[in-house]
């Protein structure tokens, strides 16, 4: 094992690079294009700002991701926290200092970029527990003590971005937080235990929602009551997908897009765009894409002899199939509208540059893959 | 391993590929169900979020579809679209609309009170919808509007097409005129509430109104595709709108122009009709009004005009106005009396001027009477002393049936007027239904001599005449042209067969069947013999003749001698108000008379005498005697007609010729 760990200390860049996962990069690739042409579809098949926009943070972003994943696995373990307290800490200085949108304070101006640290806490929830669990002992997991420290990582958060308001991104980062939780070893019944609190205290939690995000909710069991308010996204967007039928309207051609019946187009319902445009056979293409990316995560933490790689990736390929899951089945009326980007394909930098990240920490477990972490 | 003894560590490891495993498994159950909701709504969904798509982007614009014209017998145009220039604007389309607004104002000198009616109509509709500025451009606003389009972005000047009557008053009452649709006509009809566009236009009265479902034409579309915001993205497609149903009628425009030249300056009416086809040659009320008055909305001024025109130009005299026949009642009241063998010809009462009956004086219009007289110079001088007489012999009861079978009391027009009253034949019967009281036999007498509750339509006498000229069968009267109804031969050798088949019928009694039957019948009567004895007729014609053409007729000052022109009539003075003792005694002249109280003056006839074709009524309102005031009119227009019959013969020839 030594000799191992001395081994993958040695390798070359050359050899480093050959250990890349190509078929995951070709993957992210295929969806930064797909992601690119469904953004100049919805600036009405003209190169506007949006579509610039992102073409330009893909690039940057993905260029980044390449130069990260030559990070040792190591940098990732070490950082783990620290990663995790700068970004909390930026979500303190949004709930403080940020910039105020759409109703919701959830951006910090770093001058260069308009972060949404709400979006990187996804990832870094990940990063600290992988990080927390890789040592800690499995009988010693189930303790009451030592189950405080992990509630208070996943709260704290969760607390800052509720209040930002941002149910959407709440609820994800919790979802996040809690898988990792429960793939780490936690036992089942201390989810049991917390869901059955939660349901009981759910009408407290209603009491206390905004009126929009009740209206939402409501909305979702019975979108056609309000067509025209608040159940105009759902329906619209049903309207847009179920139009698309078998083979889709064409590239260009969805109407539904085009003509600016589908609400916030570009970001949480691109999905809705590019389901009107390439049909059923499109969205199947688009979802076995999707799927190939969670299957190499998942396959490389297999691989992973470090817990905290491996369970950083099983953590990963869980929220972002958590991400996806749920972004697809809002815009198909599977589930209340709380906003939540599709991953890559969604415009959005902060959204872009997590799931970056993420990919990068992934790629480093599998160069370093046989890289042990004391 | 560090920490974690190998069994601990071992078994962290089996947890975390554990769970994992469950996960993934739950991750293919539930990518799953995504895709079998993409399955469930873009394939078995598929055609209805087509539909809603669609519906989402296409929005049709409806265009003002163009109404069909009415046209006379000889394709003279009587009702007709014409091209105007209008003014629309779509705010939307408009950078500065008040600014657009002001400068329009003051180019096309709109007035304040029209300025604030556009501003709020601007307020009531959306932005996308077009805004109509002016429906009628002057020649010399449009002019002005293109000098300064350059100025003035988001106007359009539009070539549209409005309703036109270029004949003015001459076919208002006969035609009816259209407005723009009220609330009241959209709910009412379902046609103009399905082509309804805003400025489209109606038929609000006459048969501009009962035609409106085949006037009215279809709209033409313009589909468009439109985003979530209603603005117009592209055209899609242009369905252009069907014109309506042009409508010809029977009637003449120049006949109808002399009607209207004839009742100039007066109230009353004239109708003109073809005894055999039942076609109307003229139909005409006066005072009239110009119908195009009410395309752009009537003005105050105008319209205050004829609402407060003491002779009522609203009034449709030939159908809606009721009126005591007077003495051109008398033709029926003898046919009756003779079909009913109450008298014979050579019955003969003397007349004194005036008769005691039931303890009441009733007079005859010659206070100094007429001496001797048979029915024919009863019929002949008018002589109400006869007639008193022979009602009363003939009682109430049998003259209305008589009168209903010519046509009186009963609407000659079932539907085609909205507006037609059906006047009243009175009746025994009648009476104690209508006001509770027995029949007072003085009633009778003066029903008789057409007074009393007996009200007649100017239209109705020119049916009865007509069903009298033509040797008494039953037509039908129509003013909708119609290439396939009988022609003048057939329809002439059919009542030729009828009167032969009922000279062979044994059950001759029976010709006087009860009129409740026949009603039912109405459409298989048709020419048919309204007689039991046709020699009864023919005697009241040639009684009609002696009236106008032998000396001591009433209207012998107004006779043809030209036997091509030549016509036979029965005049009718008909009292608006009881008269006097006293004021038969001043014996005022109609000029010392008030308006009001004037006598209706009335005349029927039929004509040319030989082989007639024509019968016409002619009403005066308040106009006194109808030896002076209704028959000279008739024989001014009896020229006209019996000239303009040449004319229609030759254009039915080439109809026939075509076919």
């Amino acid at each position: 094992m030594f000799k191992e760990t001395a081994l993958s200390g040695q390798t070359t860049f050359f050899q480093k690079l050959r250990s890349l996962d190509y078929i995951l990069l070709v993957c992210i690739l295929i969806l930064g294009v797909i992601s690119s042409l469904a953004m100049y579809a919805t600036d009405g098949g003209e190169l506007l700002y949006h579509t610039k926009s992102h073409v330009l943070r893909f690039i940057i972003f993905f260029g980044m991701m390449f130069v990260l994943s030559f990070l040792n696995i190591r940098f990732w373990h070490a950082t783990g926290y620290l990663f995790y307290i700068i970004v909390l800490g930026l979500l303190i200085w949004a709930s403080l200092y940020g910039i105020t949108a759409s109703g919701s304070q959830r951006w910090v101006d770093l001058y260069f970029i308009n972060l949404q640290p709400s979006e990187l806490m996804k990832i870094a929830i990940i990063v600290c527990f992988a990080k927390f669990y890789h040592r800690a002992q499995i009988n010693q997991i189930n303790q009451f003590k030592n189950l405080l420290v992990p509630m208070m990582i996943l709260i704290l958060p969760i607390l800052l971005v509720v209040s930002q308001p941002d149910l959407g991104t709440s609820i994800l980062i919790a979802l996040s937080g809690i898988i990792v939780l429960w793939l780490a070893g936690i036992n089942l019944k201390y989810f049991i235990y917390s869901g059955l609190f939660l349901l009981i205290s759910l009408p407290f939690v209603i009491a206390f929602l905004k009126p929009y995000q009740k209206l939402r909710i409501l909305t979702f069991f019975n979108p056609d009551k309000d067509p025209l308010g608040a159940g105009y996204q759902i329906i619209q967007s049903k309207i847009a997908i179920g139009s698309g039928g078998l083979t889709g309207k064409g590239f260009l051609k969805g109407t539904q897009g085009y003509l600016e019946f589908l609400p916030e187009k570009h970001t949480d319902f691109i999905f809705t765009l590019f389901s009107e445009e390439h049909g059923f056979i499109g969205s199947l293409a688009l979802l076995f894409i999707y799927g190939v990316i969670i299957y190499r995560v998942i396959d490389i933490g297999k691989n992973a002899r470090s817990f905290f790689g491996k369970l950083f990736c099983f953590g990963f390929a869980s929220s972002i199939f958590v991400f996806i899951s749920v972004n697809m089945s809002m815009v198909l009326g599977l589930l209340p509208i709380v906003g939540s980007p599709l991953p890559i394909m969604s415009y959005g930098g902060s959204s872009m540059l997590a799931t970056m990240i993420g990919f990068s920490i992934v790629m480093s477990t599998k160069i370093y893959q046989k890289q042990l972490i004391a | 391993m560090f920490g974690g003894g190998g069994d601990s560590g071992y078994k962290k490891l089996s947890t975390v590929n554990r769970r994992m495993f469950i996960m993934t498994a739950a991750k293919l159950i539930i990518f799953g169900g995504i895709i079998t909701r993409l399955f469930s709504l873009q394939i078995n969904e598929n055609k209805k979020y087509l539909t809603l798509s669609d519906k989402n982007r296409l929005r049709e614009w409806r265009l003002p579809p163009v109404r069909g014209d009415f046209e006379d017998f000889f394709g003279n145009k009587i009702a007709s679209n014409l091209k105007v220039y209008q003014l629309h604007v779509v705010p939307e389309q408009v950078e500065d609309f008040r600014y657009l607004m002001i400068r329009l104002r003051d180019i096309l000198d709109i007035d304040s009170r029209t300025f604030k009616k556009i501003l709020k109509k601007r307020s009531q509709q959306k932005s996308w919808e077009t805004l109509i500025i002016s429906e009628n451009l002057s020649w010399d606003q449009f002019a002005k509007i293109n000098f300064y389009l350059h100025e003035l972005s988001g106007a359009k000047p539009v070539l549209s097409v409005a309703r036109n009557y270029p004949y003015d008053e001459k076919f208002t009452h006969l035609l009816g005129y259209v407005a723009q649709a009220s609330e009241k006509d959209l709910i009412e009809n379902e046609v103009i509430k399905k082509s309804h566009v805003p400025g489209l236009r109606v038929g609000k009265i006459g048969l501009e109104k009962t035609y409106e479902n085949q006037l009215i034409g279809s709209n033409g579309i313009q589909r468009y595709e439109v985003n979530a915001y209603g603005k117009r993205i592209n055209q899609i497609d242009f369905v252009e709108g069907k014109k309506g149903t042009n409508i010809k009628l029977t009637v003449d425009t120049e006949v109808q122009a002399q009607c209207n030249e004839l009742l100039k300056d007066k109230a009353g009416s004239i109708c003109v009709m073809d005894i055999y086809t039942g076609e109307l040659i003229a139909m005409h009320s006066s005072p009239s009004f110009n119908p195009n008055l009410f395309l752009y909305g009537i003005s105050h001024d105008n319209w205050n005009e004829i609402l407060n025109n003491p002779k009522k130009p609203l009034i449709n005299r030939s159908i809606q106005g009721l009126y005591p026949p007077g003495s051109t009642i008398k033709p029926i009241v003898a046919l009756s009396a003779l079909e009913n063998d109450v008298i014979s010809t050579k019955f003969k009462v003397n007349c004194t001027g005036k008769i005691e009956m039931y303890g009441q004086t009733y007079h005859c219009w010659k206070d100094t009477g007429h001496g001797i007289v048979n029915l024919r110079d009863a019929l002949k001088v008018s002589c109400d002393t006869f007639f008193y007489e022979m009602s009363r012999r003939l009682g109430v009861d049998r003259l209305n049936l008589t009168a209903k079978k010519f046509g009186l009391g009963e609407k000659v027009f079932n539907g085609t007027y909205n507006e037609e009253k059906e006047g009243l034949i009175p009746s025994t019967q009648w009476k104690k239904n209508a006001l509770g009281r027995g029949w007072v036999l003085g009633e009778t007498l003066i029903t008789g001599i057409g007074q009393g509750y007996m009200q007649t339509t100017p239209l109705q006498l020119c049916l009865m005449t007509a069903q009298l000229a033509n040797g008494g069968f039953k037509i039908k009267p129509k003013i909708i042209y119609d290439k396939n109804s009988d022609s003048y031969e057939k329809i002439k050798s059919e009542m030729e067969k009828n009167r032969i088949e009922l000279l062979s019928d044994f059950q001759q009694d029976d010709a006087m069947v009860d009129f409740s039957l026949e009603k039912k019948k109405r459409d298989t009567d048709l020419y048919k013999p309204l007689y039991r004895n046709q020699e009864n007729v023919k005697f009241v014609l040639e009684a009609m003749f002696a009236s106008t053409n032998e000396v001591r007729g009433t209207s012998y000052s107004s006779r043809i001698s030209d036997k091509k022109y030549q016509f036979a009539g029965k005049t009718g003075t008909s009292q608006v108000k009881k008269i006097t003792e006293i004021q038969r005694e001043l014996d005022l002249d109609i000029s010392q008379i008030p308006y009001e109280e004037r006598d209706h003056a009335l005349f029927v006839a039929f004509g040319p005498y030989v082989n007639p074709r024509y019968a016409l009524s002619v009403f005066v309102e308040h106009g006194g005697a109808g030896s002076s005031a209704a028959a000279p009119l008739a024989k001014k227009l009896f020229k006209t007609i019996v000239d303009r019959h040449e004319e229609r013969e030759k254009i039915r020839e080439k109809s026939l010729m075509e076919i």
